[in-house]
């Protein structure tokens, strides 16, 4: 035990940055609990489009991580296994909406699928519009948390023992039933880390989501935007709204960590 | 023949070139250094890793060569790797079925089947268990029978015995012998261990720098090596003699004492460097203690190589300065032991 504590002596010109680190970080969730008006909690919580904006922020944060979930673990599959030339240029396009300002997002996502861009024109052909709905939200928050996903199942596949497929292909197993039956299951704890990672990135998405799908109470306005929209003429409504966000994620989190992430660590 | 193969591949600095045939129920033991491309070779023949150039033929069936190249699940084959490899996500059962599943049995079939292997190979009701659960030993006999449940044409086994502790490896390599003597298919063994090989293979081939130095039965290969390095391998003495729990009378008289139960006809096998010299008869009781004459010694590097005449012939290494300080030489008298625990014992 006690040497356990010398190991983890810090030396001060990392000590004193450390601690400042922990007091930024921390610092501005405190102000956020103190300034809270906790008598007025329930009435503010009860008010109307607070339960729409929350219902509304969970399901597209889950439908884009089971969106991300389908095509980014392919795709994190792709950029971990396959010896196909181009692999550098495709991780850094995928890499790209996680340095890109989400408005910029937002707006290159409405050039294309907007009603005079690319596809957009082509499927407003077929009668499909898809900005300022429901699933415009659902593809911005996509776009922008897809990647988290990607880089976490990305790490697991490379440190997974590979071995273990070579196993499975003496055991008359083909490609893809390696990767069902013995692939998934080995990297799952960052499946599912990346899976939470990716959820909180599209439950607190803003910019790409007001761009691409405006901001229209009970379709498109999540709970980001309801928190922004209540910041400019209610400040209380919005610290009650930012409070719920925070104690969701945090619940999510927690849940999560103890069935998945705790192994994932190990 | 049920197994030919040619086989050529060049990686870096490997260049491998080997030629190989195994008949049906006979193991082969492809035996060398590390380095020696003796894995390469098994990667080769399971289909993991095409070779540049040549052929693979089992049972009449081209694997590789002319523009063929099976993949690995598509070859009847069964592996065992060094590491047991059990998968971690499912229970030993589902481990030993897998391959029964991936090839078209239900559920039920796979159980059955599983749970008589692991019968078969003396972990009975081990089965709901995560591979974790169990020890080194355990882990490869598992491995073991999920190589042999889908009774594969071809055995490959990629140094079975190397991860476990010296205990354990007696155990497990006895038992293998067992299983390979039940096995009807072809089965190549890669070790560095000559005593695996000349434990468990009806043939072995030497492998050094990717070619094969020397092939033949153990005996051959221990009575007349060809090359320095297949001389110092298999410098194990060799003693024929019969098994009683856990000593042998040998067939010159003599008994040694051993750390695992055998019966029967049986060989023991000694390594040169687990023979200790003395001058004087050690103090203790060490179980295997003989009166030797030095009947020649060559100097093999820092050690030199002690012939040694006696009631058990041996053959001792030790090193310059020992050999020195202990003034041997040609037809000095010497005390000989050896830990019970060194000493293999197999079946003749």
């Amino acid at each position: 035990m006690s040497r356990r504590r010398d190991g983890a002596r810090v030396p001060a010109p990392l000590l004193v940055p450390a601690a400042l680190g922990v007091l930024f970080l921390a610092l501005p969730l405190v102000g956020l609990l103190v300034r809270t008006p906790w008598s007025q909690l329930g009435r503010q919580l009860a008010a109307p489009g607070v339960g729409e904006a929350l219902r509304l922020s969970l399901v597209s944060a889950t439908l884009a991580t089971v969106l991300s979930l389908v095509l980014g673990v392919p795709l994190a599959w792709v950029l971990a296994r396959s010896r196909a030339r181009g692999r550098s240029v495709l991780r850094a396009l995928v890499t790209v909406p996680l340095v890109l300002p989400p408005v910029v997002g937002g707006v290159a996502l409405f050039l294309v699928l907007g009603r005079q861009g690319i596809v957009g024109s082509w499927l407003d052909d077929l009668g499909i519009t898809i900005p300022f709905t429901t699933a415009a939200v659902v593809i911005a928050e996509t776009f922008v948390a897809m990647p988290f996903l990607v880089i976490s199942v990305e790490g697991a596949l490379r440190a997974a023992d590979t071995r273990f497929e070579d196993v499975a292909a003496t055991l008359g197993a083909g490609r893809w039933t390696t990767f069902r039956r013995v692939t998934l299951p080995l990297v799952a704890p960052g499946v599912a880390a990346g899976a939470v990672l990716c959820w909180a990135r599209a439950l607190g998405e803003f910019g790409a989501t007001i761009t691409f799908a405006g901001n229209f109470p009970g379709t498109t306005q999540t709970m980001p935007l309801a928190v922004y929209l209540a910041l400019q003429r209610d400040p209380d409504a919005a610290i009650v709204l930012s409070v719920l966000l925070l104690a969701v994620s945090l619940a999510t989190l927690l849940l999560l960590r103890d069935r998945w992430l705790g192994r994932a660590a190990v | 023949m049920s197994l030919r193969a040619a086989v050529a591949v060049r990686r870096g600095d490997l260049h491998l070139d080997l030629d190989l045939e195994v008949a049906d129920g006979e193991v082969l033991a492809v035996l060398g250094p590390n380095g020696a491309g003796k894995s390469t070779l098994l990667r080769v023949l399971a289909g993991l890793l095409p070779p540049d150039d040549g052929t693979v033929v089992v049972d009449g069936v081209t694997w590789d060569g002319d523009g063929v190249h099976l993949p690995a699940h598509r070859r009847s084959l069964g592996m065992v790797f060094q590491d047991a490899l059990l998968f971690p996500h499912l229970t030993v059962a589902d481990n030993v079925g897998f391959g029964l599943r991936t090839r078209g049995s239900s559920r039920a079939e796979a159980r059955a089947a599983a749970a008589a292997w692991l019968d078969r190979v003396g972990l009975a009701g081990l089965g709901p268990r995560r591979p974790t659960a169990l020890s080194g030993g355990q882990a490869q006999r598992a491995a073991l029978a999920r190589a042999l449940v889908g009774d594969p044409a071809l055995l490959l086994l990629d140094e079975p015995l190397s991860a476990l502790d010296a205990r354990t490896r007696l155990a497990v390599r006895a038992e293998l012998r067992r299983h390979l003597a039940e096995f009807g298919g072809s089965a190549v063994l890669v070790t560095h261990d000559p005593v695996d090989a000349l434990a468990l293979a009806g043939r072995v081939a030497v492998v050094e720098d990717g070619r094969v130095v020397q092939a033949g039965t153990p005996d051959e290969i221990a009575r007349r090596p060809r090359t320095d390095y297949v001389a110092r391998l298999v410098g194990l003495s060799l003693l024929p003699g019969t098994a009683v729990g856990r000593s042998v009378r040998l067939d010159g008289g003599a008994t040694v004492a051993a750390a695992e139960d055998a019966a029967g006809p049986v060989f023991a096998a000694i390594r040169p460097e687990s023979v200790a010299l003395y001058v004087h008869r050690p103090e203790g009781s060490p179980r295997n203690v003989w009166r030797e004459r030095v009947a020649g010694a060559t100097p093999h590097g820092a050690t030199v190589r002690c012939e040694l005449d006696g009631e058990v012939p041996l053959v001792a290494d030790v090193t310059a300065t020992a050999f020195a300080e202990l003034g041997l030489a040609p037809g000095a008298e010497v005390w000989a032991t050896v830990k019970a625990s060194e000493v293999a014992v197999y079946a003749r």
